[in-house]
């Protein structure tokens, strides 16, 4: 295993090392940094926006460059949660917590460069850790069943419900539902019958995932620009911080170092659950850091602690991270981000999942590889570039939402050739604003969505392996095993509303 | 300003990137000068690459001089032979590529039209189809698995890429049923592709897969499958130890053929044309190349004996589907 793996590292730096892989992981870090930054536009946007640009693509390339994009949003995410305290999206809510009165304290710089540094730790110590992490459970997933696999998704789909909804569980679980139905269009799979297609041929290949993620995130989140009028930004002159002191003392380095390595782990190993992803690796990080600092800086939480800074901004990066995990070894999706990921690799020709680990590894090792370059990059990038990036929260809206709404329609329509899909965009768009401005969350229905498709497929498949009995829940251990981790993962909205609970008395 | 520039850089940069895609399209009318393929499929499928290969290794090689793709999905391939069909005159050079599923969706009805509401050009390559098991299967041979079924069913179960009803539920429902067992008996389990299918016999979910030769043919090289049997006419040079089903005894041939076609009454100089550029193109080595590359069977039927191909394996097809329930 440990030659293979060497080997595999091996593949992946050399695949690192073509020029255009180098350029591409440049590139997607400092466009993801960009888009991330603004506010309302989070990953998954950048992302879903940055496919098209990747069809011309190796898709080893490609998924550097969107790898890139996804990292580099989060990164660039902090900088409007410091700066103007509107997180990109949720993966950085935990970050304006005490980054933003840093920055009203006259420490703008200095609260950015921490976050850098902080990023930049979580991200790295992450990529080694799926290193290690990921060809070990790509050989363990090669064993893996229909049954099991029916059992992930169903840990994937409550892991969704009880976090992605932050305080709004009711609304998230219907989100997950209406994915869930929207999942059920097109040709079935396991009878050939058609469903929900109303007769029509445009709808018998069902719903196309990019289109959903598109129509939901970077489409609604530009008319969102121009419907909700954001106070704050709008008031954000940039000139009027100062970022002489980017600089961070050798005695703030200790005090936020072991925060930075809890939280990596922390982070790591939530990202890797299916469905959880950066938000609560971000979140789940501070609450520890809260709870393990003394009383007399525990106080400082909320008000500027440099520690509640570091620790939201090392976990969701390390979350994002672990994300790869299941979206490399097991073809599922660990997040929102993660799940339009999966459909670019699947509109790359390639089948994620354990095979890909052996058939293309130079997708999977050059991916993981890539984001050590990536992490520096960005810390290079970002470190003397920021005041010059924060300029960026002051460009007009009447020039930004057009150029998304064109890459957004573009994007779609560049895969299949269907102006049909156009059509349905805008409709999904339509619906989807609506829900929006109901404040329903997004991210389930996508997971939902791509989830219910695989958990379908998979149940159907387990129960005529098993003679159309479902005793494969609990005889099967894997099955078991994952099952188990579902019913605990159930039981942590407690824990969380606790967290919440304590955030609120502060 | 500043901020100006950087706002245009970034939409410079991204609609340079974009541009790599964006392919122009153009028709004329002569002898075979240049091609418009017509790709019922979105970029990156079957069809894609067969149809940009073609048109790659014509072009290369100097035999025409120009092609042009047009992607238009939609309708499981029916949107594109729609949209042949009702603008065919202005379509004189344009060519569909097709495969097994144009005969299937036209049995099931998925679109009302079928292979003869078109010219029949060629057939190009195929994949055939084969039975396959893991390496550290009990099963050796064909017979070894026929026997297994007759005395229990269940306990020989078939996974496959394609839908139930699909090319791969077919193919070893007619071979079972040529050992003299009941097709319905058969349990096939479906997965969305070929590659899941293929994971999915490796985990121990099913003991046999149906798949395509080209699909098995790289893991049985690496000692991962074991590849049963071949349903080729003739055994193939990638893998002279493989009986095909002939051999074993029960009388099945299927080829999932790759193949083009023009628009309906199409001028049969212009036809024949077609047929001869494509022929010339197995004898140079730009096609020769794209061939290996890709693992594809050459499968040369010009015409008729194209039409006639397809006419029995609709028969074929269709008897196993009626038997199946999935067509009346």
């Amino acid at each position: 295993m440990w030659e293979g793996m060497i080997s595999g590292m091996a593949t992946g730096i050399t695949t690192t090392l073509i020029p255009i892989n180098i350029a591409m992981v440049l590139f997607g870090c400092f466009s993801g940094s960009l888009i991330g930054m603004l506010p309302g536009l989070g990953p998954i946007t950048a992302v879903a926006l940055m496919i098209p640009v990747t069809y011309g693509l190796e898709p080893t390339t490609g998924m550097v460059l969107l790898a890139g994009v996804y990292y580099g949003a989060i990164f660039g995410g902090s900088t409007s949660s410091i700066l103007i305290n509107a997180p990109g999206e949720a993966a950085t809510v935990a970050t304006a917590i005490d980054g933003y009165p840093l920055a009203r304290q006259g420490y703008p710089g200095k609260a950015l460069a921490i976050a850098a540094y902080s990023s930049f730790s979580g991200g790295t110590i992450a990529v080694v850790l799926l290193m290690f992490f990921a060809p070990m459970l790509a050989s363990v997933a090669k064993s893996f069943q229909s049954a099991d696999y029916f059992a992930l998704m169903i840990l994937g789909l409550t892991a969704v419900s009880a976090f992605a909804g932050r305080g709004r569980v009711l609304k998230a679980l219907l989100m997950v539902v209406l994915g869930l139905m929207l999942a059920t269009v097109g040709t079935d799979q396991t009878s050939g019958v058609q469903r929900f297609t109303f007769g029509s041929l445009e709808l018998l290949d069902g719903i196309e995932f990019l289109l959903l993620a598109m129509a939901t995130f970077a489409l609604t989140e530009a008319l969102l620009l121009v419907l909700k009028r954001d106070p704050s930004s709008d008031s954000f002159k940039p000139k009027t911080i100062g970022f002489k002191s980017l600089k961070v003392t050798g005695k703030e380095f200790k005090l936020i170092a072991p925060s930075v390595l809890r939280s990596s782990l922390l982070g790591f190993f939530i990202g890797v659950l299916p469905g959880a992803g950066a938000t609560l690796g971000s979140f789940m990080s501070y609450g520890m850091e809260r709870n393990l600092a003394p009383p007399e800086e525990q106080k400082k939480f909320g008000k500027g602690s440099l520690r509640g800074l570091a620790a939201p901004e090392t976990g969701n990066n390390a979350a994002s991270s672990g994300s790869f995990v299941p979206l490399l070894t097991l073809g599922i999706p660990g997040s929102g981000t993660t799940a339009v990921m999966l459909g670019a690799l699947i509109a790359y020709g390639i089948e994620p999942g354990p095979r890909m680990f052996v058939e293309r590894p130079d997708v999977f090792w050059g991916v993981i590889m890539s984001m050590y370059l990536g992490n520096v990059f960005l810390l290079i990038l970002n470190l003397p570039l920021i005041p010059y990036f924060a300029r960026l929260l002051a460009i007009p809206r009447n020039l930004m939402v057009p150029i998304i709404l064109f890459f957004s329609l573009m994007g779609v329509y560049l895969v299949t050739f269907n102006d049909f899909d156009i059509m349905m965009m805008v409709f999904f768009c339509i619906a989807a604003l609506a829900f929006r401005l109901m404040n329903f969350p997004m991210a389930p229905l996508l997971l939902g969505f791509i989830l219910g498709g695989l958990m379908e497929d998979n149940l159907r498949r387990s129960l005529m392996i098993y003679d159309e009995s479902m005793s494969f829940m609990w005889e099967r251990p894997i099955t078991l095993v994952i099952n188990v981790c579902t019913i605990f993962i159930l039981s942590l909205p407690l824990i969380r509303s606790m967290l919440t609970k304590a955030k609120d008395t502060r | 300003m500043k901020k100006r520039h950087l706002l245009f850089l970034t939409t410079f940069l991204l609609t340079g990137l974009l541009g790599f895609t964006v392919m122009a399209s153009t028709a004329a009318a002569s002898e075979v000068e240049e091609i418009h393929f017509l790709i019922p499929g979105g970029a990156g499928g079957g069809w894609d690459g067969t149809a940009r290969g073609v048109g790659k290794a014509l072009l290369d090689s100097g035999l025409i001089e120009e092609a042009s793709f047009e992607n238009m999905s939609g309708g499981g391939g029916g949107k594109a032979l729609n949209h042949l069909i009702s603008t065919a005159t202005r379509q004189e050079n344009t060519l569909l590529v097709n495969s097994t599923p144009i005969i299937i969706r036209s049995l099931t009805g998925v679109f009302p039209q079928s292979f003869r509401d078109l010219t029949p050009i060629a057939s190009v390559i195929a994949d055939y189809a084969a039975l396959v098991v893991p390496t550290d299967s009990k099963y050796q041979s064909l017979e070894e698995v026929i026997a297994d079924f007759k005395n229990d069913p269940r306990s020989v179960k078939v996974a496959g890429g394609s839908v139930k009803g699909g090319m791969d539920h077919l193919v070893p429902a007619m071979i079972f049923e040529a050992a003299g067992v009941d097709p319905l008996q058969l349990v096939y389990v479906p997965y969305d592709a070929g590659g899941k299918a293929m994971a999915g016999l490796l985990s121990g979910d099913t003991q046999l897969l149906s798949t395509g030769f080209g699909e098995a043919v790289g893991l049985a090289n690496q000692g991962e499958v074991r590849i049963l049997v071949v349903t080729s006419a003739e055994r193939l040079s990638q893998a002279p130890d493989v009986p095909t089903v002939k051999e074993a005894g029960y009388d099945v041939t299927f080829a999932n053929w790759r193949g083009f076609f023009a628009i309906p009454e199409l001028n049969p100089a212009k036809a024949e044309a077609y047929r001869a550029v494509l022929k010339e193109m197995y004898d140079k080595p730009e096609w020769e190349e794209i061939r290996s590359q890709r693992g594809w069977q050459n499968l040369y039927q010009p015409g008729d004996e194209f039409f006639t191909f397809l006419e029995k394996q609709e028969q074929d097809i269709g008897g196993m589907m009626r038997k199946l329930g999935f067509i009346q």
